[in-house]
């Protein structure tokens, strides 16, 4: 079968949807690969390197969009520039039965849809792929939203006229720059850990309580709310609509927070819905100017007010940039990333020799959105149910249940509060008896070693498990303090039997308290830390 | 004016018990423990001071001085050798013959105290329970240290590690303890009717020590060598119970405090270890491990020789870890008994200076003593900081490229996770099969301590390096510096 992949027409568009390493992959699979000439260009591949890794190169590209199988960043687009009514569509390029994977976004792009269907193309959409484990490594939109957060806060360093980091120089010092990033999701997180390596200070906001401690793992601090979260998360890592309560007290916090920051980058999507405006005018104001915000929604409208998609603007001095275009400034590693889920999903699929669309994969048929001249967007509510299934975390297993029963030493663990509840009753009527009989002089030891046997407890817990052998060896010579013992009888009077065993206990005791202290020193002198 | 100042040797026992809180407090981090150590000697130092004090040594006769000074004097020389001779590879025997050394003297502060009461015989209520004070300690002195002895030759091979299992051993160990019990009626029968020592109660006496000698002995035998490390530490803890009695008997605050310190010490231990393990304490104590097995089905990794696995050579090895970029290093036994430490720690030193990722990771059970491999690889040079627990680990090893498991079996084994019948199902192990490829060091294709075969040495990706774990590594690392030269 041949594979093709085209260049893209999109204007701005730098990404390619194959490297020379996934050519050569595709080619050791079975796949013949034709690459139109230039279509590399924008993300630094030169046709040369295709050649090389065995594709053949395409001047028309023609040949490219013949293939059985072609490879896409973006959906094709009408030819001539004008709307989809047009009658020249790229569509058009695609022989019939073809296959075509790229990325669709399909909400709303029902002439497109149609025009697949019409052709008898088989289109697959990237971004339809569902957020289930086995796809992970299908998940393009996980993989640009990781790029487009970190080439967010390479935006704003670029636009900002200070260091991320506090200096501390001969010249004064600065402070570290303060970073709010709004939305913890991959490119939330991406930005944060891109923020935190230039060294400024991030602090991060999600309506998901659960990043906290995402965010946490990367040196930024969490934003908390006083308000009830309740459950900000739907299935598949999105994040929901949240009341107008929470919204107000979000806002507050944001506005309250905005006077001291300087950068701010904001990566709040709701699936299929306009991006939920977050950062007000009134926000940007307050502002230091010189500030920047970056909007990475802003394709879906913005999350900032006074964003203009694909454009950079100042607003009171501060400089909001609303490209909608960031993984393509960073084409080389972005291109990597895409084609690398691309083949992926060909690998699902059955890569060369059994290559198939299998509707009953729940990947496929979630990405399919047509085929065999129906338009197939949006599956049907059976299907959508059983993606939403397998996005929850599996179930327990039954089996898992059975093998509980096997467990080993379940004895340890039904006998738990019955031995425990005896242990009880034995302690409470050994102490009833202890009380009633004991003398008062006994009673003062029992007091000590009652103490001291909850300071040891204490003590304990505290000793690392790299020093237990040490500890047990310190114990032991601790232990020989028996030797106590041995002194006071050995020299309770004249020789007898008595002062006799009481000089051998002592004798005993010293090995103890000498061996124990000395292998412990040696033992101890040899740890040492990675200089 | 010393004699005068009565209080002096209790203050100086608060003293003495606060240095070593601080003492077991210091040993927390790597950083105080040394000073941990110092605590410890000087509050042992400090008390054996005041002790001396409180005996008034200054109106001793010559005879109770030489006994004392010159008893310290051999003890302290023969514990000075012992220590300075030991290996670190030796370190567990001689952790439970230290142990023993403290249950004997325990058993003859018994003894003595009930042939001569320090501080004049009592009577009364307070007679009886100095009589039952002497009785509880003898008896756990006596376990201690036969129980102490058998472990130490078991640790060193004096005695087969395998279990020892009498017939209806269960009903041997509960007569002989209630049998003791028991004795006790007419010890202070005999004793209270002689108005102190009876030499029918000194029989006795002897009696229940004899049997609790027994006690400890069979007890320990019937423990399979991998339940040592438990076992070493129970001892530990024993040998605290063993001071706090002597402490009761002797009306010694100092005995009591330091004797619960180290008791809860050891019980602290023996717990970390059982639920390292997945066990119960009862469990470990009398289970008599891995003999129960013949329940479950035959495992078919048994049927299974070296045949059936990938069999490497230290050239491939050296070429596998020259082109990881991370290393796990899981060491057990093995290594300890091939003495392998130092080589493997120039192998690691050299890896990491070329840029890779070498770390170790170890099993809370590993080796036969709690924390004994972090011992060995302090003793070899490696950083501490490069040494991670399981639970640390245990994330990282899908993401690691090679994993040298060095002498180590159960503590590594799938079955772990997956087979129920397995004895040690349930066990938290080093997931090394997640890794890319595994090398498996070890002398033959002998089951572990548990007894049980391992799946992981025929998984596909891991590769069976067969022979002494020190001569397999020399070969590694002439074949990493003989290339490195080429």
């Amino acid at each position: 079968m041949q594979l093709g992949v085209p260049r893209e027409s999109c204007p701005g568009e730098r990404r390619v949807a194959a490297t020379p390493d996934t050519v050569k992959k595709l080619i050791k699979w079975g796949y013949t690969v034709v690459i139109e000439a230039g279509a590399g260009t924008g993300a630094s591949i030169q046709d040369s390197a295709y050649e090389a890794a065995g594709a053949t190169i395409d001047p028309t590209g023609d040949d490219a969009w013949g293939s059985d199988v072609v490879f896409k960043v973006r959906a094709p687009l009408a030819l001539s520039g004008g709307d989809e009514g047009e009658d020249t569509h790229e569509v058009d390029r695609l022989k019939e039965g073809a296959v075509l994977v790229s990325l669709v976004f399909p909400a709303g792009k029902e002439a497109l849809l149609k025009r697949y269907a019409d052709r008898k193309v088989t289109a697959l959409a990237l971004d339809q792929v569902p957020r289930i484990s086995r796809a992970q490594k299908m998940d393009v939109l996980s993989s640009m939203a990781n790029i487009a957060g970190y080439r967010a806060v390479i935006e704003a360093s670029h636009h900002y006229a200070g260091f991320f980091a506090g200096q501390m120089t001969a010249a004064g010092r600065t402070r570290p720059a303060q970073v709010l990033v709004i939305g913890a999701g991959v490119a939330g997180l991406a930005a944060i850990a891109a923020a935190r390596g230039l060294g400024a200070e991030v602090y991060s906001f999600d309506v998901r309580p659960a990043v906290k401690e995402q965010v946490e793992s990367l040196g930024a601090r969490f934003l908390l709310l006083d308000v009830e979260m309740g459950e900000g998360e739907s299935a598949g890592g999105y994040a929901n609509i949240m009341s107008d309560e929470f919204i107000a007290a979000e806002m507050a916090l944001f506005r309250e927070k905005a006077k001291d920051l300087d950068i701010v980058i904001t990566t709040a999507l709701i699936p299929g819905k306009k991006a939920p405006i977050l950062f007000t005018k009134d926000m940007v104001e307050i502002m230091k100017p010189g500030g920047v915000v970056v909007d990475l929604a802003a394709e879906q409208g913005g999350n900032c007010e006074v964003t203009e998609a694909e454009r950079v603007v100042v607003h009171d001095g501060v400089t909001v940039i609303g490209y909608t275009d960031m993984t393509s400034r960073l084409a080389s590693h972005a291109s990597q990333f895409f084609s690398t889920n691309l083949t992926h999903l060909l690998d699902d699929m059955g890569r060369h020799d059994d290559f198939k669309v299998d509707l009953e994969d729940i990947v496929v048929r979630k990405a399919l959105v047509a085929h065999e001249g129906e338009v197939t967007w949006p599956c049907p509510p059976e299907v959508e149910e059983k993606a939403r299934v397998a996005m929850q975390p599996p179930p327990k297993p039954e089996a898992k249940k059975e093998v509980e029963a096997h467990k080993p030493a379940p004895v340890a663990k039904s006998g738990g509060f019955m031995s425990g509840l005896i242990t009880a009753v034995v302690g409470v009527a050994a102490m009833f008896g202890i009380g009633l009989y004991a003398p008062p002089e006994f009673m003062q030891h029992f007091t000590v070693f009652v103490l001291a046997c909850f300071i040891g407890w204490q003590v304990i817990w505290n000793v690392t498990p790299a020093l237990h052998t040490p500890l047990m060896s310190v114990t032991n010579a601790i232990s020989g303090i028996i030797i106590v013992g041995g002194i006071l009888q050995a020299s309770s009077g004249e020789v007898s039997l008595a002062t006799l065993l009481g000089a051998v206990a002592m004798l005993v005791a010293s090995i103890n308290i000498a061996g124990g202290f000395w292998v412990t020193q040696r033992m101890l002198s040899m740890f040492r830390k990675e200089a | 004016m010393l004699e005068n100042a009565q209080s002096m040797p209790t203050v100086l026992y608060v003293v003495a018990a606060v240095l070593f809180i601080f003492s077991l407090g210091g040993l927390a981090t790597q950083e105080t423990a040394r000073k941990g150590n110092l605590y410890g000697i000087a509050g042992m130092v400090l008390a054996i001071f005041a002790t001396m004090l409180d005996a008034q040594f200054m109106s001793w006769n010559p005879t109770a001085q030489v006994l004392v000074y010159g008893s310290i004097a051999i003890g302290a020389a023969i514990g000075a050798v012992l220590a300075i001779r030991v290996a670190m590879t030796a370190m567990p025997e001689l952790v439970a013959i230290l142990h023993s050394f403290v249950g004997l003297a325990a058993v003859f502060v018994g003894w003595s105290s009930y042939l001569h009461p320090h501080g004049g015989q009592a009577s009364g209520a307070a007679f009886n329970v100095h009589l039952i004070e002497i009785w509880v300690g003898v008896f756990i002195g006596a376990i201690t240290f036969t129980g102490s002895v058998v472990a130490w030759a078991k640790l060193n091979g004096r005695v087969s590690g395998k279990p020892l299992l009498l017939p209806n051993r269960h009903m041997i160990n509960l007569g002989a303890v209630l049998g003791s019990l028991i004795l006790v009626w007419p010890f202070i029968e005999m004793s209270i009717g002689a108005g102190g020592v009876s030499a029918f109660g000194f029989i006795l006496l002897m009696i229940m020590s004899a049997v609790a000698f027994g006690i400890g002995w069979h007890l320990v035998m019937a423990i399979g060598g991998a339940d040592m490390p438990v076992v070493v530490s129970l001892l530990n803890s024993y040998s605290g119970w063993a001071a706090a009695a002597a402490g009761f008997m002797l009306s010694n605050d100092l005995l009591i405090v330091t004797g619960a310190l180290v008791g809860s010490s050891g019980a602290i231990l023996s717990y970390i270890m059982c639920k390292a393990m997945n066990r119960s304490i009862w469990n470990v104590v009398f289970g008599g491990f891995g003999t129960d097995a013949g329940a479950a089905p035959p495992v078919e990794g048994e049927a299974k020789s070296a045949d059936d696995c990938n069999q490497t050579d230290a050239g491939e090895v050296a070429d596998l870890a020259k082109n990881a970029k991370s290393i796990v290093i899981v060491p057990g036994y093995g290594m300890a008994v091939a003495r392998a430490q130092h080589l493997v720690r120039e192998f690691s030193d050299g890896l990491r200076k070329k840029g890779i990722e070498v770390r170790y990771a170890i099993h809370p059970v590993a080796g036969r003593l709690p924390g004994h491999m972090n011992v060995l690889l302090a003793e070899a040079g490696v950083p501490y900081d490069t040494v991670l627990e399981m639970e640390e680990i245990n994330e990282d090893l899908p993401e690691t490229d090679l994993v040298l498991v060095i002498g180590a079996n159960d503590i590594v084994n799938p079955g772990a996770e997956t087979d129920p019948h397995s004895p040690i199902y349930g066990m938290p192990v080093l997931q090394v099969w997640k890794s890319t490829d595994v090398i498996v060091f070890k002398r033959s294709m002998r089951m572990g301590y548990a007894g049980v075969a391992n799946e992981l040495f025929f998984n596909e990706n891991t590769r069976m390096l067969f022979g002494d774990a020190k001569d397999s590594m020399q070969a590694i690392l002439a074949a990493l510096t003989g290339k490195a030269a080429a």
